[in-house]
């Protein structure tokens, strides 16, 4: 696999960890009390499961298997595009939940979310083409 | 395709079976209707979405060595159980609790998340050396 999917996917193992960790505490919570601000944790939970975990594979998987463009330099399409995607949906993830755990300004989340948006359509612009039968050209 | 692969993609249908008949009850107004939330998500996102990765990951994702292709079997049994272990507890134990608190329902819900916990870093430790490059 390409080594942005590597990232891709072994992000969205560590994000799988996080998710399982902070779910569990907050279903232990629901059984035994932990404490008041347990629940400031639902918004990371939420993030890295959906945007972190599932999403993130989802998207890294895409890249590496889908049909390709031959034996071009750009067989995958552009990587770089695939690298800003990456990074923008990490920080995008990151923003929206610190800003759910430290009660951050609204405008915060909605950058976190402006940022996981462009990820994806950068993403889908570069699925796009590869979304196809076989032996079409690059563009 | 391996054995525990035939396990979660089957109980993944399942589970999305169960998560939408669970999405009728909480449309219909039953009383027990708003405690279900959670467990529906659950069921989408545990049961149905993350219980399929497992399966098709397990089987598809690049050959750990010639010797163990797909890594430890045991390691992939344990996260298959203990996964669905999980998650039925807490379908059973969550609604309930929330409705009638009790002691027995409280360490019901701590231990399906002791068994998630385990079932997501059991997968993980198996999956991780197989995403390499080539």
């Amino acid at each position: 696999m390409p080594r942005i999917s590597l990232w891709f996917i072994r992000a969205s193992l560590a994000y799988l960890a996080l998710g399982f960790t902070l779910g569990g505490l907050l279903l232990w919570h629901k059984g035994f009390a932990l404490g008041p601000g347990v629940w400031r944790l639902l918004p990371l939970h939420i993030e890295a499961s959906l945007v972190g975990w599932v999403l993130q594979l989802v998207m890294g998987t895409a890249y590496w298997i889908f049909p390709r463009f031959g034996m071009t330099p750009v067989q995958r399409g552009r990587e770089d595009l695939a690298w800003v995607s990456f990074w923008l949906i990490n920080a995008g993830l990151w923003v929206v939940g610190l800003a759910g755990i430290f009660g951050l300004p609204g405008v915060m989340a909605t950058l976190g979310r402006a940022a996981e948006a462009m990820a994806a359509a950068l993403m889908a612009v570069n699925i796009w083409a590869r979304t196809r039968g076989s032996g079409l050209s690059p563009m | 395709m391996p054995p525990v692969t035939r396990w979660h993609v089957k109980l993944s249908l399942l589970y999305l079976v169960a998560a939408l008949v669970v999405g009728i009850v909480q449309m219909v107004g039953l009383e027990a209707g708003a405690a279900l939330f959670a467990v529906y998500v659950h069921l989408l996102v545990v049961g149905w979405i993350t219980q399929m990765i497992f399966g098709v990951a397990y089987w598809m994702f690049p050959k750990f060595s010639k010797e163990r292709p797909r890594g430890s079997n045991q390691l992939a049994i344990a996260a298959c159980v203990l996964l669905n272990l999980g998650l039925i507890l807490r379908v059973v134990a969550e609604p309930l609790q929330a409705r009638h608190p009790a002691p027995t329902l409280a360490w019901l819900l701590v231990l399906s998340a002791v068994a998630q916990w385990f079932a997501g870093l059991a997968f993980v430790a198996n999956i991780w050396p197989r995403v390499k490059e080539r």
